[in-house]
């Protein structure tokens, strides 16, 4: 019966129906009666104090409702908005916190530092009255230089945090990994920056508040990952109201990749001012405001050295990385280039050392948290372009390399240097199969062959690892993160049979109203059509920690099984009871209940109409009703791992790169829904493309103005920018959670980069090129081939 | 300063009253409620609002409402003939995964649509990608949507559409 639509089928989205007809329903589309709108003013400067701030004229422009500056926030004890992931640095004492104000009251700290909130019956009256509010900037040096945002006499952010930084911070026994070094018969060297990034879902973020004067209850629109978690903050720490009178909904959100699970000073201010105002407020970015002020995401300036035997074996790994907070620790900033990060740093190899440090410096610029993979493109970014560069200066293939040094799947669970325990795995066949579909062995003939038309060919692997689905709850607690990790799920049966899935999980995108469907249908026997998933509203599911690092499946998923469980448990005492039968001979297969042996059955549906109309049943041993929840902590991360082959040709007149294949393999444990996870692969390819050659957040150095502030600006990959991709799979079922699976929503994201940025310094390398900073534009890549050939000359 | 404005969507007569500076897209939005037509950005570049305007397909944030004076409009909303029978384009990215989350999709269909047309229904890959320009995605990578539009093309000359 769910064969169609169980486990491992191409099933066609159920949410597709609403979105394909525009009867989506997003946060701006909210029809709310009696509506004022909000506008926030703000700061045209990277670093100003604010001498004052005139609001009158705006107060009489027409339509004004309310206007609210830094200072009746600060009267009113709004609380800072919280970074929730406490890392102690190297000694051991906690990273430094400074405030972060839900309205700057005498200190702007980036370009787009908020001001005031105007709220008038219109948007263009609320923007018309915010251009006639005055204030007095008191300019001051502004700190945009990642590089030097460390140095002595840089312009501080924060007294709180002396010299601009938030913690100094490392992992790795330093002695035991410059030993290592000192015994090495070869050290490749690197010096990278990983790009800025913006990330850009296609919806803007948006929220509407209101207040309920009758109740005191407020509700809270919000284009958030993680509802709960957003409630949670906004209760317990900025707002003080009590939970239970918050309803916190995350209704259609149109993409996210990290920038929606932070808690946001708009969406704290308009649920703070619906009480004050009395009428309910909306407020939808604008895409400029999106650019400013959404958490950004990488910013990494880093050094790296690898040591290798005469062999080629990986000795140890030494990492010495900056990485940018912005002007504010947003909701899990701290802990992207630390946990996230460097404890990846190991990748598919056994590499026996590994010590990294890393310094999280304040700079003028927008907040920088996680941005689909989160500290796992950078990880990967590093090691595979050491690795690639590695095999370039031994002249040995980058694929022998890394086979040499891969992890042998004998040897899982695998313990690496940098605290993850690695659960199974097995990357030679990917590697294998990523060779055999890109045609590796094809390569030279294909260079060639470009050659004769004046073009660069390069290939380019990146065998990445992820860990995802952060976990087990325990230990995230003892390494700072302020969260549980686990998950809920509730199956609700209704009397007539059908069943919706409540769930903590949040889908902006990933397809959960599908997936979470077919588990169900496929565990339960219920047909896909009768069933609902239910998510993203804090009054109708169970408290969850909602969707980020791939944890929705894993974790999500997981929970649903448990959940389905219990039901099947609840269902066995029921049947056993109509079917006279003991409970230890009734088995569930296929949706019925059945005793071995016997030609007795009671399908499922009959057990839950049992158990509503409870006439004949076992009403002393089993309560009535039909509605099961779980709550999932999972054992540990989850552990994607795959190979990704990129190839290039490039035109060294105009530096312009092509991407002219690329090939992706991926070890996700069992799939669930092929046609979703390929959808996730591609989207993540494309977004790692777009770091790599096209993506860019320029701050002005002298006055921290974001250049890239716009589409016209900021080049977002275009379709034309990218070709299909060639897909494949291995599968090592992860053996801690009940579904087997592992997560695919960053894999491409994290090993797109390195995989074109290798390709891309595999076709420059004829001619002496030895690096090409990302993205590689054209200016980038024509300046590079200029430098070697100048280097050359002289 | 108020303007009367009358025009003609998804088959029905609409009138209103707006600012000079109101856009089609906010007409359509906020004076209709006709929810389905998006905005993505503030520089007429992602394609989210894309309706057609008199058969020809229109970004409505560059277009304001007093322009669209007596014209017809069509939007995402008024595409399917009824909730069971989809146009062969909004069939196409079902079929073929072309959407995730939904955000860009209803400037992505209206501009397919116009696309295969302008192309008298024949298109290659590389056409496709390139007419794709102004229509920015973050979910797909644009692969699936593609692959959709590739598949709807014989399917609306089959379908006569």
């Amino acid at each position: 019966m769910t064969a169609q639509t169980g486990i491992g089928a191409r099933v066609k989205r159920k949410e597709d129906q609403r979105f394909l007809t525009g009867n989506g329903r997003y946060v701006d589309d909210l029809p709310l009666a009696r509506a004022t709108h909000a506008h926030f003013l703000r700061s045209p400067h990277a670093h100003a104090k604010i001498k004052s701030i005139d609001t009158s004229a705006a107060a009489k422009m027409p339509g004004v409702v309310a206007i609210f500056t830094g200072k009746d926030v600060a009267d009113a004890k709004v609380g800072s908005l919280i970074c929730g992931w406490v890392v102690k640095d190297k000694h051991g004492n906690p990273h430094k916190a400074p405030p972060h104000p839900v309205m700057a009251a005498d200190t702007v700290r980036y370009v787009g530092d908020t001001v005031a909130m105007v709220v008038a019956n219109s948007q263009d009256e609320a923007k018309d009255a915010a251009e006639a509010i005055k204030v007095d900037y008191d300019v001051k040096p502004a700190n945009v230089d990642l590089a030097r945002a460390l140095d002595k006499g840089v312009a501080e952010v924060h007294a709180e945090a002396p010299g601009n930084l938030i913690y100094d911070w490392e992992i790795g026994v330093k002695a035991d990994v410059d030993a290592a070094f000192a015994k090495a018969a070869h050290v490749t060297k690197i010096d990278i920056v990983n790009n800025r990034l913006i990330p850009n879902a296609m919806e803007p973020r948006a929220a509407a508040a209101e207040y309920d004067k009758g109740t005191g209850n407020y509700t809270l629109w919000s284009t958030s990952q993680n509802p709960h978690v957003l409630r949670l903050i906004l209760s317990a720490f900025v707002l003080g109201i009590p939970e239970h009178k918050l309803r916190v909904i995350a209704p259609d959100v149109g993409g996210g990749f990290g920038s929606k699970i932070f808690c946001y000073n708009e969406e704290t201010m308009l649920t703070w001012a619906a009480s004050r105002v009395g009428r309910p407020i909306k407020w939808t970015a604008e895409r400029s405001e999106s650019f400013q002020t959404d958490a950004h995401g990488r910013d990494h300036v880093t050094h790296a050295e690898l040591a290798l035997d005469k062999d080629g074996k990986f000795l140890a790994l030494r990492v010495e990385t900056i990485a940018n907070m912005g002007a504010y620790l947003s909701t899990f900033a701290t802990a992207v280039p630390t946990y996230l990060y460097a404890t990846l740093l190991a990748g598919q190899y056994t590499t026996p050392l590994i010590y990294a440090n890393v310094k999280a410096a304040l700079t003028h610029t927008a907040p920088v948290d996680a941005y689909r993979g989160a500290g796992r493109p950078e990880a990967t970014y590093v090691i595979e372009s050491i690795v690639s560069k590695a095999a370039k200066e031994l002249k040995v293939d980058p694929a022998e390399l890394r086979r040499k040094n891969f992890i042998p799947a004998s040897v899982f669970p695998y313990q690496t240097p940098v605290a993850l325990q690695y659960d199974s795995g097995n990357y030679p066949p990917i590697i294998d199969e990523a060779i055999k579909i890109a045609d590796y062995n094809g390569f030279e003939a294909r260079r060639a062959e470009a050659k004769s038309r004046g073009k660069l060919r390069g290939i380019g692997f990146s065998s990445y690892i992820e860990a995802c689905g952060l976990a087990p709850s325990q230990v995230i607690g003892q390494l700072g993160g302020g969260v549980g990790q686990w998950e809920s799920a509730q199956i609700r049966f209704n009397p007539t049979g059908n069943v919706q899935i409540l769930t903590g999980s949040h889908s902006h995108g990933q397809g959960h109203e599908t997936t979470f469907a077919q588990i169900v249908s496929d565990k339960l026997g219920v047909p896909i059509e009768n069933i609902e998933v239910v998510h993203g509203d804090t009054a109708t599911t169970p408290f969850g920690m909602g969707s980020y690092g791939s944890r929705s499946l894993a974790v999500g998923g997981s929970a649903i099984m448990k959940a389905a469980d219990k039901v099947i448990a609840k269902g066995k005492k029921i049947a056993a009871h109509l079917m006279e039968a003991s409970v230890a001979d009734v088995v569930f297969e296929n949706g019925t209940f059945k005793v071995a042996g016997t030609d007795k059955a009671v399908p499922l549906g009959q057990a839950v109409f049992a158990a509503y109309v409870p006439h004949n049943y076992p009403i002393a041993e089993v309560e009535p009703g039909m509605d099961e929840n779980a709550f999932y902590d999972p054992a540990n991360f989850v552990y994607p791992a795959g190979t990704q082959i990129c190839e290039v040709e490039i035109d060294p007149d105009t530096g312009e790169v092509e991407i002219v294949n690329f090939t992706a393999v991926d070890d996700f444990g069992n799939i669930v829904n092929p046609m979703i996870v390929e959808g996730q692969v591609h989207g993540g390819i494309v977004q790692g493309v777009g770091q790599a050659l096209l993506e860019n957040a320029v701050y002005d150095r002298e006055t921290g103005q974001l250049l890239s502030g716009s589409y016209m600006d900021y080049t977002m990959p275009r379709a034309d920018d990218v070709p299909s991709f060639k897909l494949g799979y291995k599968v090592t079922p992860c053996p801690h959670n009940p579904l087997g699976v592992k997560g695919c929503g960053e894999a491409g994201a994290i090993a797109a980069p390195a995989a074109v940025m290798n390709a891309v310094h595999d076709a420059l390398a004829p001619l002496g090129v030895s690096h090409v900073p990302m993205p590689a534009t054209p200016l980038n890549v024509w300046q590079a081939i200029s430098g070697a050939a100048r280097k050359a000359a002289e | 300063m108020t303007i009367s404005v009358a025009m003609t969507v998804n088959g029905k007569a609409v009138s209103g009253k707006v600012e000079a500076r109101t856009l089609l897209v906010q007409f359509l939005r906020e004076h209709l409620g006709m929810t389905g037509t998006h905005v993505g950005c503030d520089t007429s570049q992602c394609g989210a609002c894309v309706v057609h305007v008199d058969g020809k397909s229109v970004k409505s944030c560059t277009m304001l409402a007093v322009q669209a004076e007596g014209a017809k409009v069509t939007t995402i909303e008024g595409l399917a003939e009824s909730a069971d029978k989809l146009h062969p384009m909004q069939e196409a990215f079902r079929e073929n995964h072309a959407l995730q989350c939904g955000f860009c999709t209803p400037g992505m269909v209206m501009s397919a649509i116009d696309m295969v047309k302008r192309h008298n229904y024949q298109l290659d890959e590389a056409t496709v990608r390139r007419e794709l320009e102004g229509n920015l995605c973050r979910c797909t990578g644009y692969h699936n949507i593609v692959k959709a539009i590739l598949a709807a093309a014989p399917a609306m000359k089959a379908a006569g559409v």
